[in-house]
C-alpha cells in the first residue's frame, strides 16, 4: 500500500470543496488557493515520476480498498509507466491553466470561483482515470469526468457554448454507455471463468476470452475511446467543443481528456482483447491515416484559430492511433511519447491563441497580421510552439513522430509511408496560420497592443522549456514509458520484428 | 363447516399498519373537528407507514404463507413492502405540504363541484383544505403492499382494485387546473377499469386451465401436462396486459403522460414511484412463482415489449415541453430498463429489479418534489421554457434537480447508475445481450432530454416574467433531503442495500 497516489488524487477534490465554499467576493483568494493546490499536486506527480522504478513492478504506488463487494469492485489505484507520465502531464498543465485563466472575466454573471472549483474537480477525475487499475473504477472516472468539463464549457465558453457543451457531453456519454455494455460483459465473462466476477485489471488480463466474444467486447471499448480520442469519423464534437471552450478548458480538453481515448486503447483494448485487436487493426489503421489527412486538410481550411488547433489535434491523434495499432514496442513507445508531447505543444498553442484573442478580440485569422513586429515575444513564442506542433527536429514532437513512423514501418510499411506525407500538410497549416497572423501588413486595429507580460511568460515559459528539453533529451521519459509498452506488447502476444534495416543487411 | 384459515398477524403487520391507519383515518375524518383534522390525519398516516417500516425491519428474514397460502411473507414481499413504506412516507410528506409560499394545499376542498362555476372559483382560493387525501393514500399504499405480496391471483385482483380506486380519486383532486385534473382522473379510471377487466378475464382463463388461483398450483399444473395450452397462453397474456398497464409499460402506457400531468404533483409522485414498485412486485411474483417454468411463453413477449417501451419512452420524451410530461415519458423508459432485469427469470433478475425499483422510486419522488417548488401566479410552472436560468435564481434547487436528473440519466456515482448496472448485468448474464445494447442506446437518448433541462437551468438567461422558486416547507424539505441523500448514498456506497436485496431475493411458495 502506498498512499501517495491516493493523496494526489483526492487533494484537488478537497481543494475544490474549499474553493467552492469561499464567499463570492474572495475571488483573489480562490485563485491563489487553486494555484497553490495545483502546484502541490504538480510536485507530487513529479515526485511519483522521479520515484518510479523503471526496472520494478509494472504497477507502482498501488493502493486498494473494498468498494462494492457485490460487484467485485475495488477502489484500486496504481500507475504503470504510461499512466505516470500522463499524470505528470496533468500536474504540469493544470497550474499553467490556472495562471493562464488568472485575468479571465466570466461571461454573464457567473463568478470565476466556480471555474476554478470545477477545474480542480476535473483534475481529480483526470488523475483518477489514468490511475484506476479496476475497470469499473476507470469507467466511473471516465463518465464523471464529463461533468466538470461540461460545466466549464457550458458556463464559461464562447457564444455557442450551450450547443458545444451538450454535443460534447452526449457524444462522450454515448461512447461511455456502449463501453458500459462491454464492462458488464467483462464481468460476466470473469464470473463464468473465475467463479466470481471481478474488475481487477490484473485478473482480467488472465482471462481466456473466445475470439467472438472478444470482438464484441472490443467494439464496446473501442467506440468509446474512438469518440474520446477522437478518430475520424467520431470527431465532429471536438472542433465545436475546442472552439467554444474557454482557453483553459480547451487546453485540458485537447491536452489531457482526449488522451484518455488513446490511453484506453493501450491499457484496455490491446491487453484484454488481443485477438480482436489484431482483427480490427487494419480498420483502425485506416481510420488513423484518414484522420491524419482529414484533420490536416480541414485545419488548413479554417479561418477560426481555435477550430484550426482542434483540427490539428485530430491529425495528431491519427499518428498516435497508427503508433498504437502498429503493434511494435517502438511505435507504441512513440505513441505514448506523442501523447505527452501533444499535450505540451497543443496546450501551448491554445494558450498562444488565447493570448492572441485577448489582444485582438477575435478568433478569426483574418483579423490579425504583422503582429510579430508589434509583439516580438509573442511572435517568437508562437513560432517555437508552432514548429513543435509540426514536429521540427530539435523539438519534442519530432522524437515521437519519428519513433511512430520508424516503429510502424516494420509492420505496416504502407500506412507508415502514407502517414509520413501528412507531415508536410502539418507544416502547411501551422506556417500559414503563423504567416497570416504574425507577418504581412500590420492590421491597424492591433497598433499598440501589449507584448507578453510577466504572467504570460511564466505560463508559456515552462511549456516552451519542455518542448526544447524533450526534443533534445527525451531519454528519461522514454525510460519510464518503455517497460510499460513492452509489457503491453507481451499481453498482446506480439514479438517485435527485427528492424527493417537489419533485415536488408542480412540479404 | 368451513374452518377459518390461520392468519399470521406478525407476518402481515406491515400491511395491517397501513390499512389500520387508513381505517382510523376514515373515522377521524368523521369525528375530529375540522380545526385539528389536518394534524391528526397527518399523524395517523405517518404512523401507518412508519409502523410498516419498523415492522418490516423487525420481521425481516421471515418466510411463510399465511391465510391459506393467499399472502406471502418472504424476502421480496418484505423488501418491496419496506420500499413502499419508505416511498409512501416521502409521498405523504409531499401530500401534506401546505406552506403558503407553495400555494397552500394542492387539493380542492370539494372535488364534485363542476369546474368553472362560481363555487369552484371560490374554492380555488379558499383556505379550507382537504384531508381525505391521507386515508385515500393509505388505502392505496396498503393495496400496493398487498399487491406485491399476494400469492394468489384472486387476492392480487382485490389488491389491484384497492390500490387503484383511491388513485383515481386522488388524481382528480387538484385545486388548480380543475379540468385537466378531472380529465386525468376520468382517463385513468376508464383505462384502469378496462385493464382490470383484462386481468380478471385472464384470471378466469388460468383458473379454467389450472383449476386453482394459487401461484404454486399454477406452476405445478403448467409442468408437464398434455392439456391444451390455449387457455393457459391467452390467460397469461391477459394477466400480463393488466399488470403492464399498471407498470406503465408500452404499448399500455398511453395514460401515463396525461395522468401525470393532470394530477396534483404530490399525487403524481405517489403514482410514479409507488405504483411502479407495486406493479413490478406483482409482475415478478406472478411470472417467477406462477409461470417460472413456462418462461418460453412470456420471455419473448417481455423482450419485445421492453424494446418498444425503451424506444417509446426515450424518443417521445425528447419532444416534450412540459416537465411533468417529460418525467412521465422518462418513467416509461425506466419501466423498460427494469424489464431488462426482470426477464432474467433468476435470482439476479429478482434482486436487481427490486434494487432498481428502490433507487428509481426515491429519485422520482425527489424530482416531483422539485417540480412542486417552481411556481408562478397560476400555481406550478411546469413548462420547460419557464425553467430557463433557474440556477441563477435558486442555485440550490437547480443543483438538487440536476442531481436527480443525472441519476435518472444513470451517471456513475448516483443511485441511477448502480440500478442500471445491476439490471443490465442480470440481463446480460441471462443472454439478453441485444436488449441490453438497446437499453444502453436508449439511455444515451434519454440522457439528451435530462441534460437539456440542466442546460436550460444553468446556461440560459432567465425569462423576464419567469416563475419564482418557492422556499420549500418543512415537510417538502425533509422529503427532498431524504431523496437526495439516498440518491448519492446508493450511488457511492450501495453495498449494504445491494446485499439486502440479494438476501431478500428468494420467493417462498
Amino acid at each position: 500500500m502506498n498512499t501517495l497516489l491516493l493523496v494526489t488524487l483526492l487533494l484537488p477534490l478537497v481543494g475544490a470543496a474549499g474553493v467552492a465554499v469561499l464567499p463570492d467576493h474572495r475571488q483573489l483568494l480562490a485563485k491563489q488557493l487553486t494555484l497553490g493546490i495545483s502546484l502541490v499536486v504538480l510536485v507530487m506527480t513529479l515526485w511519483m515520476a522521479v520515484g518510479f522504478d523503471t526496472g520494478g513492478e509494472r504497477f507502482q504506488f498501488n493502493s486498494s480498498y473494498t468498494w462494492i463487494a457485490d460487484f467485485g469492485v475495488r477502489f484500486s489505484l496504481g500507475v504503470d509507466g504510461i499512466a505516470v507520465v500522463l499524470i505528470a502531464l496533468i500536474g504540469v498543465l493544470v497550474p499553467v491553466v490556472v495562471a493562464a485563466s488568472w485575468n479571465d472575466e466570466p461571461t454573464g454573471e457567473r463568478s470565476m470561483k466556480a471555474f476554478f472549483a470545477w477545474l480542480l474537480v476535473l483534475e481529480t477525475m483526470m488523475i483518477g482515470v489514468f490511475a484506476a487499475t479496476d475497470v469499473f473504477l476507470f469507467y466511473v472516472f471516465f463518465e464523471v469526468m464529463l461533468i466538470p468539463m461540461y460545466f466549464l464549457i457550458g458556463s464559461f465558453g464562447g457564444p455557442r457554448r450551450q450547443y458545444a457543451a451538450v454535443k460534447f457531453f452526449l457524444y462522450s456519454l454515448l461512447g461511455g454507455l456502449i463501453m458500459l455494455a462491454s464492462v458488464i460483459g467483462l464481468f460476466v465473462v470473469s464470473n463464468n471463468q473465475l467463479g466470481e466476477g471481478t474488475f481487477a485489471f490484473d485478473a482480467l488480463r488472465q482471462l481466456e476470452i473466445t475470439p467472438g466474444t472478444q470482438k464484441l467486447l472490443f467494439l464496446g471499448f473501442f467506440i468509446a475511446f474512438a469518440i474520446k480520442a477522437p478518430l475520424v469519423p467520431f470527431h465532429t464534437w471536438l472542433p465545436d467543443a475546442g472552439a467554444e471552450a474557454p482557453i483553459g478548458g480547451a487546453v485540458l480538453l485537447v491536452g489531457v481528456l482526449d488522451k484518455v481515448g488513446t490511453f484506453g486503447f493501450l491499457r484496455y483494448c490491446l491487453p484484454l482483447f488481443p485477438d480482436a485487436s489484431r482483427f480490427y487493426a487494419p480498420l483502425v489503421l485506416v481510420m488513423s491515416v484518414v484522420g491524419i489527412f482529414y484533420g490536416a486538410l480541414l485545419a488548413m481550411g479554417q479561418s477560426d484559430m481555435k477550430r484550426l488547433v482542434a483540427y490539428t489535434s485530430i491529425a495528431h491523434f491519427g499518428f498516435i492511433g497508427l503508433g498504437i495499432f502498429a503493434f511494435t514496442s517502438q511505435a507504441g513507445t512513440g505513441a505514448v511519447l506523442y501523447m505527452v508531447n501533444h499535450g505540451i505543444s497543443t496546450g501551448a498553442l491554445f494558450l498562444i491563441v488565447g493570448i492572441l484573442i485577448n489582444r485582438g478580440g477575435s478568433r478569426m485569422i483574418g483579423a490579425y497580421g504583422g503582429l510579430a513586429r508589434i509583439a516580438p515575444l509573442l511572435g517568437g513564442a508562437f513560432l517555437i510552439v508552432g514548429l513543435s506542433s509540426l514536429a521540427l527536429p530539435g523539438t519534442n514532437s519530432f522524437v515521437s513522430e519519428f519513433l511512430v513512423l520508424v516503429g510502424s514501418f516494420t509492420t505496416q510499411p504502407a500506412f507508415s509511408i502514407i502517414a509520413a506525407v501528412g507531415i508536410i500538410l502539418a507544416a502547411l497549416y501551422i506556417l500559414l496560420m503563423y504567416q497570416r497572423t504574425m507577418h504581412g501588413p500590420e492590421n491597424p486595429r492591433l497598433r499598440g497592443v501589449r507584448d507578453l507580460d510577466k504572467r504570460e511568460l511564466a505560463t508559456l515559459g515552462p511549456l516552451i522549456a519542455l518542448i526544447i528539453v524533450l526534443g533534445v533529451y527525451p531519454k528519461p521519459v522514454l525510460d519510464i514509458i518503455t517497460p510499460a509498452v513492452d509489457a503491453t506488447m507481451v499481453d498482446l502476444g506480439t514479438n517485435d520484428p527485427a528492424p527493417t534495416v537489419a533485415e536488408e543487411g542480412n540479404r | 363447516m368451513i374452518e377459518a384459515p390461520s392468519v399470521s398477524y406478525t407476518g402481515l403487520s406491515p400491511v395491517l399498519f397501513v390499512f389500520g391507519a387508513a381505517l382510523i383515518g376514515v373515522l377521524a375524518e368523521a369525528f375530529v373537528p375540522r380545526a385539528y383534522r389536518w394534524g391528526v390525519q397527518l399523524t395517523i398516516a405517518l404512523g401507518g407507514v412508519l409502523g410498516a417500516l419498523v415492522s418490516v425491519a423487525l420481521i425481516a428474514g421471515r418466510e411463510e404463507l399465511t391465510i391459506s397460502r393467499a399472502v406471502a411473507v418472504d424476502g421480496p414481499a418484505l423488501f418491496l413492502e419496506g420500499t413502499l413504506a419508505l416511498l409512501g412516507l416521502l409521498s405523504i410528506l409531499l401530500l401534506a405540504e401546505r406552506s403558503p409560499d407553495m400555494g397552500g394545499s394542492a387539493f380542492v376542498a370539494q372535488a364534485a363541484v363542476p369546474a368553472g362555476t362560481a363555487l369552484d372559483r371560490q374554492l380555488a382560493t379558499h383556505a379550507r383544505t382537504q384531508t381525505e387525501v391521507f386515508p385515500l393514500a393509505s388505502f392505496a399504499l396498503g393495496g400496493m403492499m398487498l399487491f406485491a405480496a399476494a400469492n394468489n391471483l384472486l387476492v392480487m385482483f382485490v389488491a389491484l382494485e384497492v390500490l387503484s380506486l383511491p388513485l383515481y380519486l386522488l388524481a382528480g383532486l387538484a385545486r388548480r387546473r380543475r379540468l385537466l385534473s378531472q380529465e386525468a382522473a376520468l382517463k385513468y379510471f376508464l383505462l384502469g377499469a378496462f385493464t382490470s377487466a383484462f386481468f380478471l378475464y385472464g384470471l378466469a382463463l388460468i383458473y379454467g386451465y389450472a383449476g386453482t388461483v394459487d401461484l404454486r398450483g399454477i406452476f405445478d399444473q403448467a409442468a408437464g401436462t398434455d392439456k391444451s395450452d390455449a387457455l393457459f397462453v391467452i390467460g397469461l397474456a391477459m394477466l400480463i396486459v393488466g399488470l403492464l398497464f399498471k407498470a406503465g409499460v408500452a404499448p399500455f402506457h398511453t395514460w401515463t403522460p396525461d395522468v401525470y400531468q393532470g394530477a396534483p404533483t404530490s399525487v403524481t409522485a405517489l403514482m410514479a414511484a409507488c405504483t411502479k414498485v407495486a406493479a413490478f412486485g406483482a409482475i415478478l411474483r406472478v411470472l417467477y412463482v406462477g409461470f417460472g417454468n413456462s418462461d418460453w411463453t412470456w420471455r419473448p413477449v417481455l423482450y419485445g415489449v421492453a424494446i418498444v417501451t425503451l424506444i417509446v419512452g426515450s424518443v417521445l420524451a425528447l419532444t416534450q415541453t412540459d416537465v411533468k410530461r417529460m418525467l412521465a415519458y422518462s418513467s416509461i423508459a425506466h419501466a423498460g430498463f427494469i424489464l431488462t432485469g426482470t426477464i432474467a427469470n433468476n435470482q439476479a433478475g429478482l434482486s436487481s429489479t427490486m434494487f432498481y425499483l428502490l433507487t428509481y422510486g426515491l429519485t422520482t419522488i425527489g424530482s416531483f418534489a422539485v417540480v412542486m417548488l417552481v411556481r408562478d401566479a397560476d400555481g406550478e410552472a411546469s413548462h420547460l421554457s419557464q425553467w430557463a436560468g433557474l440556477a441563477k435564481r435558486s442555485p440550490l434547487v437547480a443543483g438538487v434537480f440536476s442531481l436527480f436528473l443525472l441519476a435518472l440519466a444513470g451517471i456513475p456515482l448516483t443511485s441511477g447508475f448502480t440500478g442500471k448496472f445491476v439490471v443490465f448485468r442480470a440481463g446480460l448474464d441471462a443472454g439478453a445481450g441485444p436488449l441490453v445494447v438497446v437499453a444502453l442506446l436508449a439511455s444515451a437518448v434519454a440522457a439528451f432530454f435530462y441534460v437539456r433541462v440542466i442546460v436550460l437551468m444553468y446556461f440560459s438567461e432567465p425569462a423576464a416574467d419567469g416563475p419564482t422558486v418557492a422556499v420549500p416547507g418543512m415537510l417538502t424539505t425533509v422529503a427532498l433531503a431524504i431523496a437526495a441523500a439516498a440518491t448519492v448514498l446508493l450511488g457511492v456506497a450501495p453495498g449494504a442495500v445491494l446485499d439486502l436485496a440479494n438476501q431478500a431475493a428468494q420467493f417462498v411458495g
